[in-house]
């Protein structure tokens, strides 16, 4: 009897769909403030896209537009410029640090919730999945809004400017193309920028987070 | 006087916490002994050392020397899944700032220990309506933290302590963040859980109160235990308290 109750066993590793349910259920609950994160993705991934479908707007045009429009549009970027590239670097860096800016201070927000977490009895490996799976969900929504802004604004821009033809000379396979990469783009740029701050949440000694002041 | 007994028991432990050049002992060697079923209090002023001390037997930070067993196991010895499954099963803790997860229900809280145990849903659920029914919250099960008062947090800190039936429960100044009445109310929970359960209670305070309940007082002061008072006629002093109204 004595032995039995010495014993001491090994935590059980929790399905990844108790991760998931109970971050789902944390962004639900703080949704204006996951909002706030994941507009950062969704300005950075419409902002991409918008790049994207402008080119691919006027390759339409200028493979299959009237003449009229051809010379309207003699000079505009088709191609990836290099001032392109640099707008769409740029524009992805400054996601990936909203993005961990913004994890960092979900993780600061929630040390104590973390440390207790781990007095319950969680193991750091789903501390890990929580943050990765809330940014993952993040990051997901974000880029299928961001595609979707992105996109439509410069149809819609498109439509004013030179009316119908867009739609009828629109590359719509590419465009897919485009739309699933930047979609690709957008949720591994989310996990990147939760990665630090998802480590830091997950090495934390629970002494530690109990120990800061309120 | 059997070690065998002894739920927990710290051998010459020391933490001495670094800040840059400046070294602090907040531990100077400790040495407890605490028997399977006792109502223990750690008494201290502020600064004493109560919850680095806490956090020791706890299993929570780990001594700078010496030993800390939880049932006779050597705390130092377990690996990571080990650690979180004795802080999962064998330790209860309740905090000051009660801790609760403020997203959740009050009996999602108190099922949440239940989740990381493997416990199903049913299974947890019940369990946890149970305990809230236990605790005298049985009417706020759905209640989110911040929709409760600061006595009503603590009683979900203590249904969610026992969730898993464990060996200890370790407060640190349960009462710290209380009014002298619900305060008191605390106490008398836990003092009955602790007869009712057999679960010994471990409490870090400088709350008066806790002397009447305690079965043993540890008086410490600058990270060393000054005395040891032993209560005689407990049972009487048990009997005043639930006479109580
Ligand atoms: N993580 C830490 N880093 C540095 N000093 C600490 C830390 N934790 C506690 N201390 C110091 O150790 C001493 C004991 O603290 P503590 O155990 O919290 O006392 P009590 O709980 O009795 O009020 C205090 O002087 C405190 O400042
Ligand atoms: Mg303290």
């Amino acid at each position: 009897m004595a032995d039995e109750r010495r014993k001491v066993e090994r935590q059980i590793v929790l399905p990844l769909s108790k991760a998931v349910e109970i971050s789902f259920k944390s962004l639900r609950i703080r949704f204006w403030r996951s909002l706030i994160t994941t507009s950062g993705i969704i300005l950075g991934i419409a902002f991409l896209m918008s790049i994207f479908t402008n080119n691919l707007v006027h390759e339409g045009l200028l493979e299959e537009g009237t003449l009229e429009i051809k010379v309207r549009l003699q000079g505009e970027e088709v191609e990836f410029s290099a001032r392109q590239i640099w707008l769409v670097s740029l524009s992805l860096l400054v996601c990936v640090v909203g993005i961990t800016n913004a994890m960092l201070m979900s993780v600061t927000e929630r040390y104590r919730e973390i440390g207790t977490m781990k007095c319950l009895g969680a193991l750091d490996s789903f501390i890990w999945k929580l943050f990765l799976l809330e940014s993952l969900f993040q990051g997901l929504v974000g880029s299928i809004l961001g595609v979707i802004v992105g996109g439509g604004f410069v149809i819609l821009a498109g439509l004013l400017r030179y009316g119908g033809q867009v739609i009828s000379t629109f590359p719509v396979l590419p465009f897919l193309g485009y739309a699933l990469a930047v979609l690709a783009i957008g949720v591994v740029i989310s996990i990147i920028g939760s990665l630090f701050p998802a480590s830091q949440a997950a090495r934390m000694v629970p002494a530690e987070a109990m120990r800061t002041e309120v | 006087m059997d070690i065998e007994e002894n739920v927990v028991r710290s051998k010459d432990v020391k933490k001495v916490f670094t800040m840059g050049k400046i070294s602090l002992e907040a531990l100077k060697g400790i040495n407890i002994e605490i028997k399977r079923g006792e109502y223990i209090s750690i008494m201290g002023p502020s600064g004493s050392g109560k919850s680095t001390l806490f956090n020791m037997i706890g299993g929570l930070d780990k001594p700078t020397e010496g030993k800390v067993y939880i049932d006779e196991v050597d705390v130092a010895q377990l690996d990571a899944y080990e650690l979180a499954w004795l802080r999962c099963r064998k330790i209860g803790y309740i905090f000051q700032t009660f801790n609760l997860i403020p997203v959740m229900t009050a009996l999602e809280n108190v099922t949440l220990p239940m989740v990381f145990a493997g416990m199903s849903t049913d299974d947890s659920m019940d369990k946890g309506v149970e305990l809230l029914n236990t605790v005298g919250l049985g009417d706020r099960l759905q209640h989110k933290p911040l929709e409760l008062s600061g006595g009503q947090q603590q009683r979900v800190a203590v249904a969610r302590a026992l969730a898993n039936d464990p060996a200890i429960v370790l407060a640190d100044e349960p009462t710290g963040n209380l009014d002298l009445k619900t305060g008191k109310e605390i106490i008398v929970l836990l003092r009955r859980l602790n007869k009712e359960k057999g679960v010994t209670i471990i409490s870090a305070t400088h709350d008066l109160k806790m002397l009447d309940v305690s079965d043993r007082i540890f008086w410490i002061r600058d990270g060393k235990i000054e005395r040891v008072e032993e209560r005689a006629g407990i049972k009487l002093e048990v009997g005043t308290v639930e006479g109580e109204e």
